[in-house]
């Protein structure tokens, strides 16, 4: 393992937990302001990547595909809130889980019906094509570069939403505490809609960023769901500041884990068993890292929730 | 004791009515696949509603439990061990073994974080059994054989294996329904209710939460171990968290007023899915608009629908 390899990894390490910190961080505003386990999150980055698609195709640019795609991610959120959700906040979370488990089911099959099973592909913005020299011998797309700073500056615009502005101070003090801040005459209600839709929103960003390195397909966002729970998990609920770290976290241990853990095993197995329990371990990694950490602290690294 | 015979009738009705369907027009092939894999199923979904009505646990990573049930069989089988006495005590011993490990630390939590976390775990099993390339990894592994009882080909004959599901399902229920009624039990449902209160009683949670955990994984291992006999073929798919979720729709279909109810939301699950599937290409639209309703407008499943109609009517 080289030094080159060793920075490629960490750098796909980093977008992926980009990506992460994107769906986790709406996901854990909604369980922190309102205790609700949703689990359709996941589909939510999957209908923002087939809107990137579906506008890149009709327009026939990345830019005006993504300036499209986030509003109407921001609406589909928004009628999602108003057909299931609304209906389950004093539901408990059984029920919570069982119909946004439907939501699922209902939308990777319908994204199956209007755009067929076949994976779409969104093609890289002409501008941000090719490769920039990082280091002696290694390009690196810039894409993914891209992707990376996209995502630190609205970590950045999130942190400086929920810290700085009065929107923000509600959405913490709600999860500290959501019946007294209603109890002090905030419409409790409405705040989450806000809350709701920003985190769909942001999910949906996150599926145009993906679009054009993954392929757009049913499904996709079913997996980046349990890393997002792992990560949201592991950050301790309702924490911004939680999640972005987590999410870095599980995004490198991830990806290093996959493509290190088999050259590690070779050091005491054979090169066709070390494929084999570097690939089951690499894949148990971060579970196990979370189950290390939820250990000593049950709940998570910043816990936000006043108990 | 005729209230107690009564709360039981609807699980006695259920189970007596597979025993005689083979016999009263529903002995074809295709029919007895179908029930057996009812049958099943509804196992691991008694042993879950264990869990969940029982002991306040909702896990969303079940399936994990049958896919360790399932992988015993495929690995065993993989070394030709086909002896139904060693390959169903390791496949329960593996699944109980998982539940275990992972349940010392998922029930440490509760709520939203028990769900999380048993989610993540079944995933983590689901990826794992990706990896095993060995045994097919993605493609899953078809099995050279059905396990051998006693040296015979008890569960090669349709109707042998239609009852030793039968069998299997009638234990489970009794076992549970035993369980639920014991000392155990009834500490299981007081730290349900209130666990500061059973903790000021002098019971620590933690040790009973994981017991059940444990107990219904090794339930959800035998399922599995029959899983994998019914369809020689076991894949990676039976286990992903979609299937967990499956399972915990029999629960609430079928209601979580008693152990019955998972018995009728499975048994009514797999009809369902197998009728709407013979629908419409795109059937999972429907079902997951039904499964949403289910939520919303039947809170207390099908067992519980007569007495909302009836009160309904009482209203209307």
């Amino acid at each position: 393992m080289s030094t080159t390899l060793l920075l490629v990894q960490g750098l796909n390490g980093l977008q992926l937990g980009i990506l992460l910190f994107l769906i986790a961080a709406g996901l854990t505003l909604v369980f922190g302001v309102m205790d609700f386990i949703n689990l359709a999150h996941g589909v939510q980055y999957m209908v923002g990547a087939y809107f990137a698609a579906f506008f890149a195709a009709q327009t026939g640019s990345f830019w005006a595909a993504l300036l499209l795609a986030l509003p109407a991610a921001l609406l589909f959120g928004l009628l999602l809130e108003f057909l299931v959700f609304r209906h389950l906040y004093d539901r408990d979370h059984l029920a919570q889980v069982l119909a946004t488990f439907g939501v699922i089911l209902v939308l990777n099959q319908g994204v199956k019906l209007v755009f067929g099973a076949a994976p779409l592909q969104v093609p890289t913005p002409e501008l941000l094509t090719g490769g920039i020299r990082v280091m002696e011998g290694l390009l690196y797309p810039v894409y993914r570069l891209a992707i990376i700073v996209g995502g630190l500056a609205t970590a950045g615009l999130l942190w400086w939403l929920v810290e700085r502005t009065k929107v923000g101070m509600l959405v913490r003090a709600g999860a500290t505490n959501a019946p007294m801040v209603a109890a002090l005459g905030v419409d409790i209600r409405r705040l989450f809609m806000i809350v709701f839709g920003f985190g769909a929103m942001l999910a949906g960003f996150a599926g145009v960023l993906a679009a054009p390195i993954l392929s757009v397909e049913p499904g996709m966002g079913d997996n980046l769901l349990i890393l997002a729970f792992v990560v949201i998990v592991i950050g301790g609920i309702g924490s911004i500041r939680g999640a972005f770290i987590a999410a870095l976290l599980v995004g490198i241990v991830e990806t290093l884990g996959r493509s290190m853990m088999p050259d590690l095993m070779r050091l005491f197995l054979s090169a066709s068993e070390a494929r084999q329990v570097g690939a089951a371990l690499s894949s148990m990694l971060i579970y196990i890292a979370m189950a290390a950490i939820l250990a000593f602290r049950p709940a998570g690294l910043f816990p936000v929730r006043a108990s | 004791m005729f209230s107690r015979i009564r709360s039981e009738l609807p699980a006695l009705l259920l189970l007596g009515a597979l025993a005689v369907a083979p016999f009263a027009g529903f002995g074809e092939g295709y029919l007895l696949t179908l029930m057996a894999r009812a049958m099943i199923l509804a196992m691991a979904a008694v042993a879950l509603s264990l869990l969940v009505g029982g002991a306040g646990l909702v896990s969303m990573g079940h399936a994990a439990m049958m896919g360790f049930g399932a992988y015993a069989v495929v690995i065993l089988d993989d070394a030709r061990i086909v002896e139904a006495h060693i390959v169903l005590p390791a496949a329960i011993l593996a699944a109980a073994g998982f539940a275990l490990a992972t349940g010392a630390v998922a029930v440490r939590t509760s709520g939203v974080h028990f769900i999380m976390i048993t989610l993540a775990f079944g995933q983590m099993a689901y990826f794992t059994a990706t990896s095993l390339a060995g045994y097919g990894g993605d493609d899953g592994y078809t099995l050279y054989a059905r396990t051998q009882v006693a040296g015979g080909r008890l569960l090669e004959s349709r109707l042998g294996f239609h009852y030793a599901c039968l069998g299997a399902l009638a234990a489970t229920w009794l076992f549970c329904r035993m369980l639920l009624a014991s000392r155990f039990g009834r500490v299981l449902r007081a730290v349900k209710g209130n666990p500061m209160r059973a903790q000021a009683l002098g019971f620590s949670p933690y040790p009973y939460r994981l017991t059940a955990y444990v107990i219904a994984g090794a339930i959800g291992g035998a399922a599995g171990f029959l899983f994998a006999n019914a369809a020689e073929f076991v894949a990676p798919a039976y286990i992903s968290w979609q299937r967990s979720g499956e399972l915990l729709f029999m629960v609430i279909l079928g209601g979580l007023s008693g152990l019955h109810g998972a018995l009728l939301g499975a048994l009514g699950f797999v009809l369902l899915e197998e009728w709407l599937s013979h629908q419409w290409e795109h059937w999972r639209i429907i079902f997951g608009v039904l499964l949403i309703l289910a939520v919303l407008w039947m809170p207390g499943g099908l067992s519980g629908l007569p007495a909302q109609i009836a009160k309904a009517a009482r209203r209307g």
